[in-house]
């Protein structure tokens, strides 16, 4: 595609537009118009936004998200440094804090569930919590008037997606990439199974 | 000789300044190509061509830093990670919006030739004879045939690919292969085809290669253009007219040059030459020719043109007519539809072919009539789902993955590009209130589209919708999803050619009336607008107009 013919075919990540920065993603943009917002005061490059547990806690979130099947997961992608990067540098000041107490409310909803923190639960219960959690953002977005704030458990699944998709591990091995394919044929057979393309 | 002195004076490198200093040089002027940003090499300074999608630390996103620096980039998809480098720095380089104008502009070596879409499209004598037949603006002072022959030579350089097709409305030109459709839009233009008499789905006339071409690799289908090909295998300044320029011994690149005013000479009624602040230095130096020609993007040749104003021309040069400034245009878009293919689940796509589908006009045409005037074409494509798509059904988990790590259903799309008229009150003016980096006057802009261009929108959505569900497709949605003027990125007019030298600002050569030594060939040139992509008539203009430039200066006649 032409990236401009592209807005004709408008890529959203989970059926909305991308938290923070509305995103360009691969090379199909939203064309909706987005609310403006604020550009807050960058966080300062030296300063990690996340401290190294609350990092591998996203690993673990993520993980659960996109787990290791005959691929590797979205751990293996790190994505928990992903988001902290994203969230440091893309998301406004709003967003940032909505995304921060999201940490903590999914570790107290997993209290409520379990009985005890994600960290201490096992897969299958991380999984159910996060289904809970994927059941709960979906609702709560499609309530979502333009400017209300987002689901924090819908931040980390877009940026799990974006982070794990993008990374080399998912790029290269959940998907197929071709850096410079040298030719173009428009009509290939497919088979269920066959991987996606990496980049469009 | 005056070590400043040359033969011509070239001031702007995108794709009509690299045009102009290819085409005075390899006729054997002595030319200085003046650039008002840095320089950027060909293949070595494209940085970020050579980068996996996880070597960027956004994965080419915008941050809140990025959002800060480019209120005005940062409207469209525009804004990136990726290229941000070969945007202007907005802050040195500011501008009024009396009403929203979305300027995107490219300060370096090479211009926006380097980000450029690259659809390359003729235009065709309804579009030369539109505003005559419509009584509006002023009548073209060129045809067709005047045309034709420098489309054809800019063509064969340039390097277009596409199909020929005998459409009136859409003249064939001199292509190398065209690129492929894949099956799903093949599907779709056989639908169409059988089903409508004027409305032809072909492919995109792109000006990547699809053959090798003056040292230039044909195109990999990286779909990367936009970062600067590291194989030249699309057209730009640097990959293919700098080059040609250089070969002939006879140019100088000065980057770093901001051309503040042509200065005219009131006794030989031509201009002399150009005053040029260095960027860096702030110093000031003049430069002299005998021809000058001005390719500093629309906007920015008529911004030079108002700030060369003299006691003689005190609007500026070329403001004898009442047309400087006035009749700016673009291509409104944004309206179309789009929807989903049923079947073709067992076929798929290799490759990532950097164009699109192309539906020529048919609006207003062939006996078709409207409550608007003029049309438009759409650009689009299919393609399947990929990994960000929404699967309503899932949650999390592995399955979820293993789902988004195939690739989804076929979807297929079509915007519109609708031609926007000249309208005389859409206009710029220097406001001498508000002044850039380097305490220039900057341009204040009024510009909106009105009735005539509402109105196509609608039929842009509509008539999407309507050929989409022709051709089977299935949840057709039409889209309006607004426009601001400049968007389109084809800002033309604001220095128009024209008949007279009371309505217009150049003649039908691109010579200013009131300095016929200096030439205007980019988009500030257009009468009307048509609605194909006008980087191709810029080019073919730019070409022309060397032309002539130089068979007057044989003559003395400059």
């Amino acid at each position: 595609m032409n990236r401009r013919d592209a807005l004709a075919r408008v890529a959203l990540l989970m059926g909305g537009t991308v938290i923070g920065a509305d995103f360009f993603l691969s090379s199909c943009s939203s064309p909706t118009a987005k609310t403006e917002e604020k550009a807050g005061k960058p966080v300062a490059e030296e300063k990690p936004f996340l401290n190294p547990s609350q990092v591998s806690f996203l690993d673990e979130v993520g993980e659960t998200i996109l787990p290791t099947t005959a691929t590797p997961g979205a751990k293996a992608a790190q994505v928990g440094s992903f988001m902290a990067v994203m969230v440091r540098d893309c998301y406004a000041p709003a967003d940032q804090k909505i995304f921060l107490a999201g940490l903590t409310k999914l570790d107290e909803a997993c209290q409520k569930q379990h009985g005890k923190g994600f960290l201490a639960c096992d897969a299958k219960q991380r999984t159910s919590l996060l289904t809970t959690l994927d059941a709960e953002q979906k609702a709560f977005t499609a309530n979502q008037r333009p400017d209300d704030p987002s689901h924090y458990f819908r931040m980390m699944k877009q940026l799990t997606l974006l982070g794990y998709f993008t990374s080399e591990v998912g790029a290269t091995q959940a998907l197929r990439y071709q850096p410079v394919p040298g030719r173009y044929d428009g009509d290939v057979p497919y088979k269920k199974g066959d991987r996606a393309w990496a980049t469009s | 000789m005056n070590k400043n002195t040359y033969d011509a004076i070239v001031i702007g490198s995108g794709i009509s300044g690299g045009w102009a200093a290819k085409e005075l040089t390899e006729k054997g002027l002595k030319t200085i190509m003046l650039e008002r940003g840095r320089n950027i090499e060909h293949v070595k300074d494209y940085v970020n061509t050579p980068k996996a999608p996880w070597e960027l630390p956004h994965r080419g996103g915008k941050t809140q830093q990025m959002i800060e620096d480019h209120p005005v980039l940062k409207r469209d998809y525009t804004l990136n990670e990726s290229n941000l480098s070969y945007w202007v720095d907005e802050k040195q380089s500011p501008y009024v919006e009396i009403k929203p104008f979305d300027w995107f502009r490219g300060y370096h070596v090479g211009g926006r030739s380097l980000t450029w879409g690259r659809q390359s499209y003729r235009l065709s004598d309804f579009d030369f004879t539109a505003n005559a037949k419509d009584g509006i603006a002023v009548d073209w002072p060129i045809r067709y045939k005047d045309l034709a022959p420098w489309y054809s030579y800019v063509e064969k350089f340039a390097g277009i690919s596409g199909s020929k097709e005998g459409l009136p409305q859409l003249p064939d030109g001199e292509f190398m292969p065209p690129m492929e459709m894949n099956v799903v839009e093949k599907h779709v233009a056989a639908r169409l085809k059988k089903h409508y008499e004027h409305r032809r789905m072909v492919i995109g006339r792109t000006a990547n290669i699809t053959q090798p071409h003056h040292n230039r690799v044909n195109c990999q289908y990286q779909n990367k253009c936009w970062l600067g090909c590291q194989f030249g295998a699309y057209f730009s300044t640097q990959s293919a007219t700098l080059p040609a320029a250089v070969a002939t011994g006879n140019l100088t690149l000065r980057p770093f040059s901001i051309v503040t005013k042509i200065l005219y000479d009131k006794d030989t009624k031509r201009a002399k030459g150009v005053e040029v602040l260095d960027a860096e230095t702030n110093q000031t130096y003049e430069y002299f020719a005998k021809v000058i020609f001005l390719n500093a993007s629309t906007l920015n040749s008529t911004w030079v043109l108002m700030n060369s104003a003299t006691d003689v021309w005190p609007g500026g040069l070329g403001s004898s007519s009442n047309a400087l400034g006035h009749n700016l245009m673009d291509h409104h878009f944004r309206a179309g539809a789009r929807g989903d293919v049923d079947g073709f689940d067992d076929k798929y796509v290799y490759g990532r072919r950097a164009n699109g589908i192309y539906v020529p006009r048919f609006r207003n045409l062939f006996g078709d009539k409207r409550d608007y005037l003029r049309g438009f074409g759409y650009q689009g494509g299919a393609g399947r789902e990929g990994w960000a798509r929404e699967i309503p059904e899932m949650n999390i988990g592995g399955e979820y993955k293993d789902a988004l790590s195939e690739p989804g259903k076929w979807t297929m799309g079509l915007t519109g590009f609708g031609e926007t008229l000249p309208y005389h009150d859409n206009q710029v003016t220097l406001d001498k209130t508000k002044r850039d980096k380097w305490g220039l006057p900057v341009l204040a802009i009024d510009a909106s589209i009105r009735d005539n261009e509402q109105k196509m929108r609608i039929d842009m959505m509509q008539d999407a919708e309507e050929m989409l569900e022709k051709a089977g497709l299935k949840n057709v949605k039409p889209y309006n999803s607004g426009y601001n003027m400049g968007g389109g990125i084809h800002e033309m007019g604001t220095a128009r050619m024209g008949r007279d030298p009371k309505t217009s600002v150049l003649n039908q050569h691109n010579q200013v009336w009131d300095a016929p030594n200096v030439y205007v060939t980019d988009g500030a040139a257009m009468t009307s607008a048509a609605c194909q992509n006008p980087s191709l008539t810029y080019m073919a203009l730019t070409a022309r107009a060397v032309d002539h430039a130089v068979s007057e200066l044989n003559k003395q006649n400059l």
